[in-house]
């Protein structure tokens, strides 16, 4: 029996592996054709164009700043309600907040890109007053809701974990409660909150449907009010129709938001181990 | 006590708390909000002809059936391939492995596995399932890829219940001449039914959630078909539907009934997901 339980185990490892394989092997060729200055740097995407031009770095900013834009509106909502819930609420507050943070995290990214659809885009027309409002600021908002489930959850559970004497320190010091959670508890936890960043780093830049419904999908350079492509829609979006050099591109976008996220796991790592050695 | 503060520490301690409570109230409004929109705009629109139905070209009538139908196979597909192999994983983990280093390999797998995302699911689904193993796009398929999506969370909460299996438990069944396989199946098995359980329910959640790992492998039919038959065949689930419906045809009604079914879906998955993590603490207190 041990070995057929070996197995099992395996399994995990070869699906990393059989991922990571795939991604190399279809993503490199499309690469080296385009040129890889080329590709990476190119601001300019035509696939279908004749003759098509394969320029990703206006993908790449698009995600890049879309993430940080969430981040920037996310983590400082997400962190204050972290903080509150994992240190000042009453039970009762907390566990039905904690509820809703468990809803925001269930709810399927096609209704999140649905309600952005319908209540969003129309919200920015009038607000900003712009033709169409499908474009980067509709799905920095839209992200930055979806990241804080993942903000909130591990920062909480960071929170809680640090040791009652740290605080009990503090206040006998003649801290007050606020200043002991801000000043002694968030720096002790602050390995575990970090981790709850990267984490939504790697959520909003993996995010495909949810953006694909309210970014618009035009391979623009990124700008808050015009349509734009995410590395995730731009696979998404020509997939189905795509063929040859066109489509073996698509993989190496794929290949190149692979890399992302392999090195937001690296830093999600890092940090998880330190805060266990502590 | 509180007068001798100064102004300063006041304020920050008065902003601070604003500012948290403020938060909080910020996502639980969200949250709400989502859910009394989405049930308002949608429920009304679920009528028992578009439950029941397929979509007709003929009448010009869309109905859903097919892609209800869909997910249930979908759902029961992937846990009934995704079970087996995540309990078997972390009885491996927990019981079996006395390598240190092959422990770490294999928890590393896992964690890499739950941070890719679900794109990049779809992309390699289509390429080994689709068109290497040549099973077309088929929901078989999409099962196939939410199962690797899934073990990293099946092997995650077994291995969490199984550490609350008491060591002397094994130990006395051991005692008492059971050999290694006999001891999982009577004692350490029966012992972690509640991660599972909640492994099961979170991972429902996720398939009934998911959508870009299906729209390459699952395609994006609406036909009826019987459990065997559909597994060979093209099928959408509901989220899928739900796409196709709000951002290729604009038919937004069928898309927020669909929303509003998801959503209950999802709020019932969160209820028994609280229960069943209820359950598992209850033990881990014995």
């Amino acid at each position: 029996m041990r070995w057929v339980f070996l197995l099992a185990g395996l399994t995990a490892v070869g699906f990393v592996a059989l991922i990571s394989v795939y991604l190399v092997v279809s993503g490199i060729p499309a690469m080296i054709e385009i040129g890889p200055a080329e590709f990476l740097f190119g601001t300019k995407w035509a696939s279908t164009a004749e003759p098509p031009s394969f320029g990703i770095l206006p993908f790449i900013l698009t995600s890049v700043y879309g993430t940080a834009g969430a981040i920037l509106l996310g983590v400082p909502v997400g962190f204050m309600a972290a903080v509150y819930l994992g240190k000042v609420a009453p039970q009762r507050v907390r566990s039905a907040a904690m509820a809703a943070v468990g809803l925001l995290a269930g709810i399927p990214s096609v209704v999140y890109g649905l309600v952005g659809m319908l209540v969003l885009l129309p919200a920015i027309r009038n607000v900003f007053g712009v033709p169409d409002g499908a474009g980067l600021l509709a799905a920095i908002l839209v992200l930055s809701v979806m990241i804080l489930p993942s903000i909130i959850k591990v920062s909480v559970t960071a929170l809680e974990a640090v040791p009652k004497s740290y605080e009990d320190a503090s206040l006998a010091l003649g801290a007050t409660p606020v200043e002991t959670y801000m000043r002694v508890s968030v720096p002790a936890a602050k390995s575990g909150i970090a981790a709850s960043v990267v984490l939504g780093v790697g959520r909003a830049i993996g995010e495909a449907m949810a953006v694909m419904m309210v970014a618009g999908n035009a391979p623009n350079m990124p700008s808050l009010f015009e349509s734009v492509r995410f590395l995730t829609t731009a696979v998404a979006s020509e997939m189905s129709y795509a063929g040859g050099l066109q489509r073996q591109a698509l993989f190496s976008i794929a290949l190149v938001l692979f890399l992302f996220i392999m090195l937001i796991n690296a830093a999600l790592n890092l940090l998880l181990k330190r805060g266990d050695a502590k | 006590m509180k007068r001798s503060l100064s102004f300063r520490r006041r304020a920050y301690g008065a902003v601070m708390m604003f500012l948290m409570r403020l938060a909080v109230v910020i996502v639980c409004a969200l949250a709400a909000s989502l859910v009394a929109y989405v049930l308002w705009r949608g429920v009304p629109n679920i009528t028992w002809e578009l439950l029941s139905t397929k979509r007709s070209y003929a009448n010009g009538t869309i109905g859903i059936l097919p892609d209800i139908l869909s997910t249930v196979y979908v759902v029961a597909a992937s846990l009934a391939i995704v079970l087996p192999l995540g309990v078997g994983a972390a009885i491996y983990l927990n019981e079996y492995a006395r390598s240190r280093r092959l422990v770490a390999v294999i928890e590393y797998a896992a964690e890499t596995l739950s941070g890719i995302p679900s794109i990049i699911y779809g992309l390699v689904g289509m390429l080994f399932f689709c068109q290497f193993l040549n099973m077309k796009t088929s929901l078989l398929a999409g099962s196939l890829t939410l199962v690797i999506m899934n073990l990293p969370t099946v092997i995650r909460t077994t291995q969490e219940s199984l550490r609350t299996v008491p060591a002397g438990l094994r130990e006395g069944a051991f005692a008492l001449g059971a050999d290694k396989w006999r001891v999982i199946r009577t004692v350490v098995l029966p012992g972690s039914v509640p991660g599972i359980v909640a492994g099961c329910i979170l991972s429902v959640g996720r398939i009934l959630g998911e959508s870009a790992a299906l729209l390459f492998t699952a395609g994006f039919a609406h036909e009826l078909y019987g459990f065997f038959e559909g597994m060979g065949s093209a099928g959408a689930t509901l989220t899928v539907a739900l796409y196709v419906y709000a951002k290729e045809e604009g038919e937004f009604g069928v898309a927020f009934a669909i929303a509003a079914i998801l959503m209950a879906l999802t709020l019932a998955v969160n209820f028994s997901a609280e229960a069943a993590g209820r359950a598992l603490r209850k033990r881990s207190g014995q």
